[in-house]
């Protein structure tokens, strides 16, 4: 049975106490499809997706996976999802291979499948070499790349991924990416959250933007691009004087960022335009020149008023 | 309407059985694993009573033997005396350690994952359970078997062997699901390992190291109700091959009624949405 629909969710709410974290969420995610869920620390992300994958029931609203209801049907959803939380989901004193055959126990793969679908993961995963070692030798990149790993072993028709690439390195992001795409080319739905805009943009069909447990805009990348109109044209001048000068002659539309010793002006695309301020700018000291077309943090700040990294950097520097 | 609901959840409910008892099998491979990778905790579990044993025979055990045994008794009157003790002791000291474990895996990812798995949900739980009895009952045979190098004697019957058997694994198995209980209750892995040590107190507070008549009233009282009595009491009796008589059914008993409190209060905490506590 095929649904048009992996994931659908309407009217969803939930509170912790008196603190309300979803307050009226509906979305939905096409099968094949990639849906990211982008928002800052305590948006309400993992709420969302525990509440999706069966760990946690809705204060009211529905959800339904691949067209099952999470509270009526949770055993009809558990067999079609796979789930990988934010945190390590493994056993630390196990090997590798010893996770992976947990798992396919658990999902009673008859024990040759269990067995070639374990080698196709450690291959496809590069973990070949460590597959004998305990798991909290890994490094994180190897941790999470295991944990995708398990959660495939049952062939899930819908994966959920908690900040599947938080606390990676840049290699190890790009590695965790090109599985994830993989797996959308194998027909397989993916739902993801990120407080990472670049992430959101290259894996993702349609993006949800959270804020304060609501959903603030929704759409493509280029669809949610095009709500902050145009991109600018920045210039960094040499002195706070000539920031001065160059904010005058410039104009109202001018933006000043007094301490990068930046000024920048809305940009039509067009190259007049860089021409008539090049112009207007004769005579002042600037350094550089750039332009910018808006990526999805000019959309969030756009949206929201704050941009993402303002609430997760104190938690970042913690780690 | 209620004919289909009836025959789905018959039709489920048997394969749910056997299910369970499929994912249990594989979540109690998963423990004893645990358990072989690990070996720290249960030398930890074997050290405490190891110790009391040493203690009480070596330092306590010419005074207090003298004490129990009359004007004739000594280190060997209190050493036959005191293993019964020592070993309700160690079984407690087991549940701590279990408690603990517990309270990890609730505390890690990976529990999350099982939640959102088609995994019989009580599977989780009764691995815990098998390790334990597991381990429970290699520490009570470790420590019965050091006991008797130390030169504990007794008649071992068809009948005691019985008994004590079925004691062990009553005891283990209730004290097992109430640490369960304790470890998924707690917030965090410290309170885990505090909670069950009262467990592990208790059994000072009942006949094991010394009779209850020599203790005063109010806690004589306390001592000879309390379930860790009638306990020490038919292992006593179980290891000496004398009838266990009215204290074997009563801390069965206690063993029973302890066993599923707990157990179902496990399984409710477990089951609970985490954010409603």
């Amino acid at each position: 049975m095929t649904h048009s629909l992996a994931l659908e969710i309407t009217g969803l709410h939930k509170a912790y106490g008196d603190h309300p974290v979803l307050r009226g969420i509906d979305l939905t995610a096409p099968t094949g499809s990639v849906v990211a869920l982008l928002g800052p620390n305590g948006a309400g992300k993992t709420t969302m997706v525990n509440v999706a994958s069966t760990l946690i029931r809705p204060d009211s609203g529905t959800v339904r996976v691949l067209g099952h209801d999470v509270v009526r049907e949770p055993e009809r959803v558990r067999e079609q999802i796979g789930m990988t939380g934010q945190y390590s989901a493994l056993d630390a004193l196990f090997t590798g291979r010893e996770n992976l055959r947990l798992m396919a126990d658990l999902v009673h793969l008859p024990k040759a499948e269990g067995r070639a679908r374990m080698g196709e993961l450690l291959e496809r995963f590069d973990l070949v070499d460590a597959a004998d070692r305990p798991a909290s030798t890994y490094s994180g990149g190897m941790k999470r790349r295991l944990d995708v790993a398990m959660t495939l072993i049952a062939r899930p028709r819908l994966i959920f991924l908690d900040e599947p690439t938080t606390g990676l390195d840049p290699r190890s992001r790009r590695t965790v990416w090109d599985l994830i795409r993989e797996q959308v080319a194998d027909g397989v739905t993916v739902f993801l959250t990120t407080q990472y805009l670049d992430e959101a943009d290259t894996l993702a069909d349609a993006i949800a933007v959270l804020d304060g447990g609501r959903i603030v805009a929704s759409g493509t990348a280029t669809e949610l691009k095009r709500l902050v109109p145009g991109g600018r044209l920045e210039v960094r001048l040499g002195s706070d004087g000539d920031v001065t000068a160059a904010a005058a002659s410039l104009g109202p539309d001018a933006t000043v960022d007094a301490d990068a010793l930046t000024v920048s002006v809305p940009y039509d695309g067009e190259v007049a335009q860089v021409r008539s301020l090049l112009a207007r700018l004769d005579g002042t000291d600037v350094t550089t020149f750039a332009v910018h077309t808006p990526d999805l943090d000019d959309v969030f700040l756009a949206l929201t008023g704050h941009t993402t990294t303002e609430n997760h950097e104190p938690q970042e520097a913690l780690r | 309407m209620s004919t289909t609901t009836a025959s789905t959840s018959r039709a489920t409910s048997g394969s749910s059985l056997a299910l369970a008892v499929r994912d249990s099998v594989t979540m109690s491979r998963r423990s004893i694993h645990r358990l072989i990778r690990y070996p720290a905790l249960t030398v930890t579990v074997l050290g405490m009573p190891l110790i009391f044993l040493l203690l009480f025979v070596f330092v306590f055990g010419e005074t207090m033997g003298a004490g129990i045994g009359g004007a004739g008794g000594g280190r060997a009157e209190y050493l036959h005396y005191v293993v019964p003790g020592v070993l309700v002791m160690a079984l407690a000291g087991v549940a701590t350690s279990t408690a603990i474990s517990v309270a990890m895996d609730m505390t890690e990812g990976i529990i999350a994952r099982f939640k959102t798995m088609p995994v019989a949900r009580v599977s989780v739980l009764t691995g815990h359970v098998v390790g334990a009895v597991l381990q429970s009952v290699f520490v009570f045979v470790t420590i019965l078997a050091l006991a008797v190098l130390l030169g504990y004697r007794t008649d071992v019957t068809a009948t005691g062997v019985v008994t004590v058997t079925v004691l062990v694994l009553a005891t283990s198995l209730a004290l097992t699901w109430l640490s369960v209980l304790l470890g998924i209750r707690a917030k965090t892995v410290e309170t885990a390992s505090n909670t069950p040590m009262i467990l592990v107190l208790l059994p000072f507070l009942s006949s094991g190291f010394v009779p209850t008549e020599s203790l005063p009233i109010g806690l004589a009282w306390f001592a000879e109700h309390q379930p860790f009595t009638p306990l020490m009491e038919a292992l006593r009796s179980g290891l000496n091959g004398t009838a266990a008589g009215s204290d074997l059914w009563v801390a069965l008993g206690w063993c029973l009624v302890a066993g599923l409190a707990s157990y179902v209060g496990a399984k409710r905490a477990y089951d609970r949405d985490p954010t409603t506590s």
